[in-house]
Protein backbone atom coordinates (compact mmCIF):
# COMPACT_ATOMS: atom_id res chain seq x y z
CA UNK A 1 0.00 0.00 0.00
CA UNK A 2 1.45 3.59 -0.72
CA UNK A 3 0.00 6.19 1.69
CA UNK A 4 -0.35 9.43 1.89
CA UNK A 5 -0.02 11.29 6.02
CA UNK A 6 -1.22 14.01 7.27
CA UNK A 7 0.54 14.90 10.47
CA UNK A 8 0.64 17.12 13.41
CA UNK A 9 4.56 18.30 14.04
CA UNK A 10 5.34 20.14 17.34
CA UNK A 11 8.70 20.72 18.33
CA UNK A 12 7.36 21.27 21.75
CA UNK A 13 5.17 22.46 24.51
CA UNK A 14 5.01 26.26 23.31
CA UNK A 15 5.69 25.40 19.66
CA UNK A 16 2.42 26.72 17.37
CA UNK A 17 2.58 23.40 15.29
CA UNK A 18 1.74 22.32 11.94
CA UNK A 19 0.41 19.46 9.92
CA UNK A 20 3.29 18.24 7.64
CA UNK A 21 2.48 15.68 4.51
CA UNK A 22 4.93 12.03 4.40
CA UNK A 23 4.61 9.83 1.52
CA UNK A 24 5.15 6.03 2.55
CA UNK A 25 5.19 3.35 0.03
CA UNK A 26 4.69 -0.71 0.25
CA UNK A 27 3.38 -0.81 3.78
CA UNK A 28 1.91 -4.30 4.18
CA UNK A 29 -1.88 -4.56 5.32
CA UNK A 30 -0.91 -7.35 7.86
CA UNK A 31 1.47 -3.87 9.81
CA UNK A 32 0.09 -2.38 12.66
CA UNK A 33 -0.52 1.40 12.81
CA UNK A 34 2.16 2.41 15.04
CA UNK A 35 4.45 -0.65 12.93
CA UNK A 36 3.89 1.95 9.80
CA UNK A 37 4.77 5.11 11.61
CA UNK A 38 8.27 2.93 12.71
CA UNK A 39 8.23 2.77 8.68
CA UNK A 40 7.97 6.05 8.36
CA UNK A 41 10.17 7.32 11.09
CA UNK A 42 13.17 4.87 9.53
CA UNK A 43 12.43 6.70 6.61
CA UNK A 44 13.22 10.29 8.25
CA UNK A 45 15.61 9.11 10.03
CA UNK A 46 17.62 7.85 6.79
CA UNK A 47 17.13 11.28 5.89
CA UNK A 48 18.64 12.70 8.20
CA UNK A 49 15.04 14.15 9.53
CA UNK A 50 13.19 14.31 12.89
CA UNK A 51 11.22 10.96 13.60
CA UNK A 52 7.23 11.67 14.67
CA UNK A 53 7.24 11.20 18.60
CA UNK A 54 4.51 9.35 19.62
CA UNK A 55 3.58 7.20 22.67
CA UNK A 56 3.71 3.56 22.66
CA UNK A 57 4.74 0.46 25.43
CA UNK A 58 2.90 -3.16 25.03
CA UNK A 59 1.58 -2.65 22.08
CA UNK A 60 -0.82 -5.31 22.80
CA UNK A 61 -3.99 -2.95 23.91
CA UNK A 62 -3.42 -3.00 27.12
CA UNK A 63 -1.04 -0.85 28.79
CA UNK A 64 -3.55 2.15 27.40
CA UNK A 65 -0.49 4.37 26.40
CA UNK A 66 -1.08 4.68 22.40
CA UNK A 67 -3.20 7.23 21.33
CA UNK A 68 -3.54 9.20 18.18
CA UNK A 69 -6.61 10.85 16.52
CA UNK A 70 -6.65 8.94 12.84
CA UNK A 71 -8.92 10.19 10.02
CA UNK A 72 -11.16 11.71 12.50
CA UNK A 73 -11.69 9.28 15.16
CA UNK A 74 -9.90 8.23 18.46
CA UNK A 75 -7.80 5.06 17.50
CA UNK A 76 -8.31 5.32 14.23
CA UNK A 77 -11.12 3.38 12.24
CA UNK A 78 -11.69 -0.04 13.93
CA UNK A 79 -14.08 -0.77 16.81
CA UNK A 80 -12.68 -2.37 20.20
CA UNK A 81 -9.17 -1.78 19.84
CA UNK A 82 -6.14 0.69 20.84
CA UNK A 83 -3.71 2.44 18.17
CA UNK A 84 -1.26 -0.62 18.42
CA UNK A 85 -4.04 -3.37 17.13
CA UNK A 86 -5.18 -1.32 14.82
CA UNK A 87 -4.02 -2.68 11.29
CA UNK A 88 -3.33 -1.48 7.70
CA UNK A 89 -6.06 -3.35 6.23
CA UNK A 90 -8.34 -1.17 7.51
CA UNK A 91 -7.36 1.28 5.13
CA UNK A 92 -6.65 1.26 1.11
CA UNK A 93 -3.91 1.86 -1.09
CA UNK A 94 -3.81 5.19 -2.07
CA UNK A 95 -5.63 6.76 0.91
CA UNK A 96 -4.60 10.08 2.39
CA UNK A 97 -4.87 9.21 6.76
CA UNK A 98 -4.70 12.34 8.72
CA UNK A 99 -3.11 11.53 12.74
CA UNK A 100 -2.81 14.40 15.59
CA UNK A 101 -2.56 13.94 18.82
CA UNK A 102 -5.42 13.82 21.37
CA UNK A 103 -6.76 17.29 21.87
CA UNK A 104 -8.35 18.43 25.05
CA UNK A 105 -7.13 21.68 27.27
CA UNK A 106 -6.39 19.11 29.79
CA UNK A 107 -3.80 17.35 27.70
CA UNK A 108 -1.52 19.46 26.70
CA UNK A 109 0.96 18.33 23.37
CA UNK A 110 3.86 17.51 24.58
CA UNK A 111 5.86 16.82 21.52
CA UNK A 112 4.43 16.24 17.75
CA UNK A 113 1.88 13.04 18.52
CA UNK A 114 2.39 12.77 22.25
CA UNK A 115 0.08 14.18 25.06
CA UNK A 116 0.49 14.68 28.09
CA UNK A 117 -2.54 12.64 30.19
CA UNK A 118 -1.06 13.04 33.69
CA UNK A 119 -4.47 15.18 34.29
CA UNK A 120 -5.85 11.25 34.55
CA UNK A 121 -3.59 10.58 37.35
CA UNK A 122 -4.46 13.33 39.23
CA UNK A 123 -7.68 12.29 39.16
CA UNK A 124 -7.25 8.76 40.35
CA UNK A 125 -4.83 10.15 43.06
CA UNK A 126 -8.01 12.32 44.42
CA UNK A 127 -9.75 9.42 45.23
CA UNK A 128 -9.56 6.54 42.52
CA UNK A 129 -8.55 4.18 45.49
CA UNK A 130 -9.29 2.04 48.69
CA UNK A 131 -7.46 2.26 52.29
CA UNK A 132 -6.60 -1.38 53.51
CA UNK A 133 -4.79 -2.16 56.71
CA UNK A 134 -2.08 -4.08 55.19
CA UNK A 135 -0.65 -4.29 58.70
CA UNK A 136 -0.87 -8.13 59.35
CA UNK A 137 -4.31 -8.16 59.74
CA UNK A 138 -5.68 -7.36 56.24
CA UNK A 139 -8.89 -9.68 55.47
CA UNK A 140 -8.86 -11.85 52.14
CA UNK A 141 -10.57 -10.01 49.44
CA UNK A 142 -12.50 -13.31 48.49
CA UNK A 143 -13.80 -13.60 52.31
CA UNK A 144 -16.15 -11.36 51.38
CA UNK A 145 -19.07 -12.16 49.43
CA UNK A 146 -19.72 -9.80 46.49
CA UNK A 147 -23.34 -10.42 44.24
CA UNK A 148 -22.08 -11.77 40.72
CA UNK A 149 -24.38 -8.33 38.65
CA UNK A 150 -22.00 -5.99 40.72
CA UNK A 151 -18.85 -7.99 40.70
CA UNK A 152 -19.17 -8.14 36.55
CA UNK A 153 -19.92 -4.40 36.23
CA UNK A 154 -17.02 -3.77 38.53
CA UNK A 155 -14.75 -5.77 36.59
CA UNK A 156 -16.31 -4.15 33.19
CA UNK A 157 -15.50 -0.97 34.52
CA UNK A 158 -12.06 -1.83 35.91
CA UNK A 159 -10.81 -2.71 32.49
CA UNK A 160 -10.54 0.85 31.68
CA UNK A 161 -6.82 1.40 30.55
CA UNK A 162 -6.87 5.33 30.53
CA UNK A 163 -6.13 5.74 27.28
CA UNK A 164 -8.23 8.99 27.00
CA UNK A 165 -9.84 8.26 23.74
CA UNK A 166 -13.08 9.17 25.49
CA UNK A 167 -11.70 12.92 26.01
CA UNK A 168 -10.41 12.47 22.06
CA UNK A 169 -13.96 11.88 21.27
CA UNK A 170 -16.21 13.35 22.78
CA UNK A 171 -16.98 16.84 21.08
CA UNK A 172 -16.56 18.32 24.92
CA UNK A 173 -13.68 17.13 26.00
CA UNK A 174 -15.04 15.48 28.61
CA UNK A 175 -13.59 12.87 30.74
CA UNK A 176 -16.78 11.59 32.16
CA UNK A 177 -16.49 8.29 31.44
CA UNK A 178 -13.04 7.60 32.49
CA UNK A 179 -13.87 9.48 35.82
CA UNK A 180 -17.02 7.35 36.22
CA UNK A 181 -15.42 3.70 35.41
CA UNK A 182 -12.91 4.76 38.01
CA UNK A 183 -15.70 5.73 40.38
CA UNK A 184 -17.89 2.57 39.39
CA UNK A 185 -15.48 0.02 39.95
CA UNK A 186 -15.14 1.27 43.54
CA UNK A 187 -18.22 1.96 44.24
CA UNK A 188 -19.96 -1.22 43.25
CA UNK A 189 -17.86 -3.70 45.73
CA UNK A 190 -18.34 -3.75 49.19
CA UNK A 191 -14.76 -2.66 49.66
CA UNK A 192 -14.83 0.74 47.86
CA UNK A 193 -18.40 1.68 49.97
CA UNK A 194 -16.90 2.91 52.57
CA UNK A 195 -15.03 5.74 50.83
CA UNK A 196 -17.81 6.52 48.37
CA UNK A 197 -18.94 9.84 49.19
CA UNK A 198 -15.28 11.31 49.97
CA UNK A 199 -13.94 9.39 46.49
CA UNK A 200 -16.60 10.61 43.98
CA UNK A 201 -16.95 14.25 45.31
CA UNK A 202 -13.24 14.55 45.43
CA UNK A 203 -12.30 12.83 42.00
CA UNK A 204 -14.94 14.99 40.50
CA UNK A 205 -13.53 18.27 41.82
CA UNK A 206 -10.21 17.09 40.45
CA UNK A 207 -11.72 16.31 37.10
CA UNK A 208 -13.22 19.90 37.02
CA UNK A 209 -9.94 21.80 38.31
CA UNK A 210 -8.06 20.04 35.27
CA UNK A 211 -10.37 21.53 32.71
CA UNK A 212 -12.16 18.54 30.85
CA UNK A 213 -15.50 19.96 29.57
CA UNK A 214 -18.95 19.41 30.72
CA UNK A 215 -20.93 15.77 29.48
CA UNK A 216 -23.67 16.09 26.86
CA UNK A 217 -24.18 12.67 26.54
CA UNK A 218 -23.48 12.52 22.55
CA UNK A 219 -22.13 8.77 23.52
CA UNK A 220 -18.80 9.58 21.55
CA UNK A 221 -17.00 8.33 24.28
CA UNK A 222 -18.66 4.83 24.58
CA UNK A 223 -18.53 4.11 20.50
CA UNK A 224 -15.08 4.85 20.56
CA UNK A 225 -13.36 3.47 23.69
CA UNK A 226 -11.19 0.53 22.79
CA UNK A 227 -12.66 -1.37 26.12
CA UNK A 228 -16.30 -0.67 25.30
CA UNK A 229 -16.98 1.06 28.75
CA UNK A 230 -20.85 1.58 28.86
CA UNK A 231 -22.37 4.71 29.79
CA UNK A 232 -24.00 3.25 32.38
CA UNK A 233 -20.77 4.30 34.08
CA UNK A 234 -21.62 7.96 33.73
CA UNK A 235 -24.93 7.41 34.98
CA UNK A 236 -23.91 5.96 38.17
CA UNK A 237 -21.22 7.81 39.20
CA UNK A 238 -24.01 11.24 38.13
CA UNK A 239 -26.05 9.26 41.25
CA UNK A 240 -23.36 8.56 43.65
CA UNK A 241 -22.22 12.66 43.12
CA UNK A 242 -25.67 13.55 43.55
CA UNK A 243 -26.15 11.45 46.61
CA UNK A 244 -22.52 12.36 48.44
CA UNK A 245 -23.29 15.93 47.44
CA UNK A 246 -26.90 16.19 49.18
CA UNK A 247 -25.14 13.69 52.25
CA UNK A 248 -22.85 17.21 52.72
CA UNK B 1 -26.63 23.19 47.15
CA UNK B 2 -24.28 26.30 45.27
CA UNK B 3 -21.38 23.52 45.45
CA UNK B 4 -23.49 21.22 43.46
CA UNK B 5 -24.35 24.04 41.22
CA UNK B 6 -20.56 25.02 40.25
CA UNK B 7 -19.55 21.06 39.66
CA UNK B 8 -20.10 19.25 36.10
CA UNK B 9 -22.01 17.02 37.10
CA UNK B 10 -24.25 19.58 39.22
CA UNK B 11 -24.80 21.72 35.88
CA UNK B 12 -25.86 19.00 34.03
CA UNK B 13 -28.15 17.72 36.63
CA UNK B 14 -29.59 21.21 36.96
CA UNK B 15 -29.77 21.25 33.29
CA UNK B 16 -31.63 18.31 32.77
CA UNK B 17 -34.31 19.26 35.85
CA UNK B 18 -35.13 22.22 33.95
CA UNK B 19 -35.32 20.32 30.45
CA UNK B 20 -37.76 17.83 32.08
CA UNK B 21 -40.05 20.50 33.60
CA UNK B 22 -40.17 22.26 30.27
CA UNK B 23 -40.80 19.04 28.09
CA UNK B 24 -44.18 18.46 30.84
CA UNK B 25 -45.13 22.17 29.93
CA UNK B 26 -44.75 21.52 26.00
CA UNK B 27 -47.31 18.41 26.76
CA UNK B 28 -49.66 20.19 28.50
CA UNK B 29 -49.27 23.43 25.86
CA UNK B 30 -49.71 20.92 23.36
CA UNK B 31 -52.78 19.21 24.93
CA UNK B 32 -54.43 22.84 25.35
CA UNK B 33 -53.60 23.60 21.58
CA UNK B 34 -55.01 20.65 20.43
CA UNK B 35 -58.25 21.32 21.57
CA UNK B 36 -58.45 23.78 19.20
CA UNK B 37 -59.08 21.62 16.62
CA UNK B 38 -61.65 19.77 18.04
CA UNK B 39 -64.14 22.22 19.85
CA UNK B 40 -63.64 25.85 19.42
CA UNK B 41 -65.83 26.37 23.07
CA UNK B 42 -63.65 23.76 25.25
CA UNK B 43 -60.52 26.02 24.12
CA UNK B 44 -61.62 29.23 24.82
CA UNK B 45 -62.80 28.03 28.32
CA UNK B 46 -59.39 26.55 29.06
CA UNK B 47 -57.50 29.31 27.71
CA UNK B 48 -59.46 31.78 29.72
CA UNK B 49 -59.19 29.68 32.71
CA UNK B 50 -55.55 29.25 32.00
CA UNK B 51 -55.18 32.83 31.58
CA UNK B 52 -56.59 34.21 34.45
CA UNK B 53 -56.43 31.10 37.42
CA UNK B 54 -54.35 32.93 39.68
CA UNK B 55 -52.03 29.56 40.43
CA UNK B 56 -51.19 29.70 36.90
CA UNK B 57 -50.74 33.63 36.04
CA UNK B 58 -48.72 34.54 39.94
CA UNK B 59 -47.40 30.91 40.75
CA UNK B 60 -46.62 28.25 37.68
CA UNK B 61 -46.03 31.29 34.97
CA UNK B 62 -43.10 32.74 36.77
CA UNK B 63 -41.52 29.30 37.51
CA UNK B 64 -41.97 28.58 33.91
CA UNK B 65 -40.26 31.86 32.66
CA UNK B 66 -37.64 31.15 35.22
CA UNK B 67 -37.49 27.76 34.06
CA UNK B 68 -36.94 28.57 30.14
CA UNK B 69 -34.30 31.43 30.77
CA UNK B 70 -32.59 29.26 33.71
CA UNK B 71 -32.23 26.51 30.16
CA UNK B 72 -31.03 28.92 28.01
CA UNK B 73 -28.81 30.74 30.00
CA UNK B 74 -27.32 26.92 31.32
CA UNK B 75 -26.58 25.99 28.19
CA UNK B 76 -25.18 29.10 27.03
CA UNK B 77 -22.67 28.72 30.09
CA UNK B 78 -22.00 24.89 29.33
CA UNK B 79 -21.48 25.90 25.42
CA UNK B 80 -18.55 28.14 26.45
CA UNK B 81 -16.77 25.71 29.11
CA UNK B 82 -16.89 23.11 27.04
CA UNK B 83 -15.81 25.11 23.74
CA UNK B 84 -13.34 26.36 26.17
CA UNK B 85 -11.80 22.35 27.23
CA UNK B 86 -10.33 22.11 23.37
CA UNK B 87 -8.65 25.39 22.18
CA UNK B 88 -7.28 23.67 19.03
CA UNK B 89 -9.61 22.18 16.78
CA UNK B 90 -8.97 18.40 14.93
CA UNK B 91 -7.87 18.63 11.40
CA UNK B 92 -10.54 16.38 10.69
CA UNK B 93 -13.33 14.92 12.96
CA UNK B 94 -15.94 12.10 11.76
CA UNK B 95 -18.22 13.06 14.41
CA UNK B 96 -20.88 11.34 12.79
CA UNK B 97 -18.72 7.98 13.19
CA UNK B 98 -19.79 7.94 16.80
CA UNK B 99 -22.72 10.25 17.67
CA UNK B 100 -25.99 11.45 16.06
CA UNK B 101 -26.33 14.96 14.21
CA UNK B 102 -28.64 16.17 16.98
CA UNK B 103 -26.50 15.32 20.03
CA UNK B 104 -23.88 17.14 18.69
CA UNK B 105 -25.59 20.30 17.52
CA UNK B 106 -27.72 20.85 20.55
CA UNK B 107 -26.62 24.48 20.82
CA UNK B 108 -28.05 25.02 17.23
CA UNK B 109 -30.96 23.56 17.70
CA UNK B 110 -31.40 25.92 20.80
CA UNK B 111 -30.77 28.92 19.46
CA UNK B 112 -33.41 28.01 16.39
CA UNK B 113 -35.71 27.24 19.31
CA UNK B 114 -35.04 30.28 21.35
CA UNK B 115 -35.39 32.28 17.92
CA UNK B 116 -39.12 30.97 17.80
CA UNK B 117 -39.86 31.66 21.44
CA UNK B 118 -39.44 35.41 20.43
CA UNK B 119 -41.80 35.33 17.74
CA UNK B 120 -43.87 33.11 19.90
CA UNK B 121 -44.06 35.74 22.74
CA UNK B 122 -44.03 38.46 19.98
CA UNK B 123 -47.39 36.97 18.64
CA UNK B 124 -48.93 35.59 21.56
CA UNK B 125 -47.11 36.37 25.46
CA UNK B 126 -46.54 39.73 24.91
CA UNK B 127 -50.18 41.27 23.63
CA UNK B 128 -51.49 39.09 26.52
CA UNK B 129 -49.24 40.72 28.83
CA UNK B 130 -50.48 44.35 27.54
CA UNK B 131 -54.54 43.23 27.47
CA UNK B 132 -54.32 41.49 30.83
CA UNK B 133 -51.96 43.91 32.98
CA UNK B 134 -51.87 46.89 31.23
CA UNK B 135 -55.10 47.65 29.58
CA UNK B 136 -56.62 46.18 32.50
CA UNK B 137 -59.07 43.99 30.67
CA UNK B 138 -59.22 40.35 32.50
CA UNK B 139 -62.56 39.53 30.56
CA UNK B 140 -61.47 37.51 27.98
CA UNK B 141 -63.93 38.84 25.98
CA UNK B 142 -64.06 40.54 22.14
CA UNK B 143 -66.44 43.49 22.22
CA UNK B 144 -68.99 41.94 20.32
CA UNK B 145 -69.29 39.56 23.46
CA UNK B 146 -67.56 36.39 22.48
CA UNK B 147 -64.22 34.18 23.94
CA UNK B 148 -60.96 36.31 22.67
CA UNK B 149 -58.73 32.86 22.68
CA UNK B 150 -59.63 30.99 19.48
CA UNK B 151 -60.37 34.27 17.16
CA UNK B 152 -56.63 35.43 18.20
CA UNK B 153 -54.74 31.79 17.75
CA UNK B 154 -56.23 31.48 14.22
CA UNK B 155 -55.73 35.05 13.30
CA UNK B 156 -52.01 34.37 13.74
CA UNK B 157 -52.40 31.48 11.31
CA UNK B 158 -53.19 33.10 8.19
CA UNK B 159 -49.98 34.24 7.04
CA UNK B 160 -48.34 31.39 5.33
CA UNK B 161 -44.82 32.73 6.01
CA UNK B 162 -45.94 32.81 9.72
CA UNK B 163 -47.31 29.14 9.27
CA UNK B 164 -44.05 27.68 7.63
CA UNK B 165 -41.99 29.71 10.23
CA UNK B 166 -43.80 27.85 12.91
CA UNK B 167 -43.38 24.49 11.30
CA UNK B 168 -39.44 24.86 10.62
CA UNK B 169 -38.92 26.24 14.38
CA UNK B 170 -41.28 22.59 14.94
CA UNK B 171 -38.67 20.57 12.59
CA UNK B 172 -35.86 21.87 15.30
CA UNK B 173 -37.36 21.09 18.76
CA UNK B 174 -38.02 17.67 17.48
CA UNK B 175 -34.43 17.47 16.73
CA UNK B 176 -33.50 18.73 20.28
CA UNK B 177 -35.81 16.46 21.73
CA UNK B 178 -34.65 13.62 20.04
CA UNK B 179 -31.52 13.72 21.83
CA UNK B 180 -32.79 15.86 24.74
CA UNK B 181 -35.15 13.42 26.14
CA UNK B 182 -32.61 10.68 26.98
CA UNK B 183 -29.90 12.45 27.62
CA UNK B 184 -31.86 14.49 30.47
CA UNK B 185 -32.41 11.00 32.05
CA UNK B 186 -28.98 10.19 31.51
CA UNK B 187 -27.58 13.29 33.61
CA UNK B 188 -29.97 12.64 36.40
CA UNK B 189 -28.27 9.34 36.61
CA UNK B 190 -31.30 7.18 35.50
CA UNK B 191 -29.79 4.39 33.16
CA UNK B 192 -31.61 1.27 34.48
CA UNK B 193 -33.69 -1.37 33.11
CA UNK B 194 -36.13 0.99 32.13
CA UNK B 195 -33.36 2.97 29.53
CA UNK B 196 -34.20 1.81 26.46
CA UNK B 197 -37.95 1.65 27.24
CA UNK B 198 -37.69 5.41 27.99
CA UNK B 199 -35.53 6.12 25.09
CA UNK B 200 -38.24 4.51 23.19
CA UNK B 201 -40.85 6.99 24.59
CA UNK B 202 -38.63 9.95 24.29
CA UNK B 203 -38.11 9.06 19.84
CA UNK B 204 -42.20 8.91 20.11
CA UNK B 205 -42.75 11.68 22.39
CA UNK B 206 -39.90 14.19 20.16
CA UNK B 207 -41.87 13.21 17.40
CA UNK B 208 -45.58 13.10 17.76
CA UNK B 209 -45.53 16.48 19.90
CA UNK B 210 -43.61 18.55 17.36
CA UNK B 211 -45.34 17.05 14.43
CA UNK B 212 -48.68 17.92 16.29
CA UNK B 213 -48.19 21.21 16.84
CA UNK B 214 -47.32 21.37 13.04
CA UNK B 215 -50.64 20.04 12.02
CA UNK B 216 -52.50 22.38 14.32
CA UNK B 217 -51.14 25.43 12.90
CA UNK B 218 -51.25 23.98 9.02
CA UNK B 219 -54.83 22.87 10.39
CA UNK B 220 -55.89 26.87 11.17
CA UNK B 221 -54.50 27.70 8.27
CA UNK B 222 -56.30 25.61 5.64
CA UNK B 223 -59.49 26.27 7.73
CA UNK B 224 -59.01 29.88 8.63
Amino acid sequence: MNLTLKIWRQKNANDKGKMVDYKVNDISPDMSFLEMLDVLNEQLVNKGEEPVAFDHDCREGICGMCSLYINGEAHGPDRGVTTCQLHMRMFKDGDTIYIEPFRAKAFPVIKDLIVDRSSFDRIQHAGGFISVNTSGNTIDANAIPVNKHDADDAFSAATCIGCGACVASCKNSSAMLYVGAKVSQFALLPQGKIEATDRVLNMVKQMDEEGFGNCTNTGACEVECPKGISLENIARMNREYLSAALKG
Amino acid sequence: MSGILNSSIGRKFAMALSALFLMIFLLQHFTINLLSVFSEDTFNSVSHFMGTFWLVQYVFQPILIFGVIFHFVMGFVLEVKNRNARQISYAKNNGSANSSWMSRNMIWSGLAILAFIGLHFYDFWFPEINTKFIQGDMSGLLPNGEYRYFEELQHKFVDVWRVVLYCIAFVFLALHLLHGFSSAFQSTGANNKYTKGLQGFGKAYAIIIPLGFVFIALFHYFNH
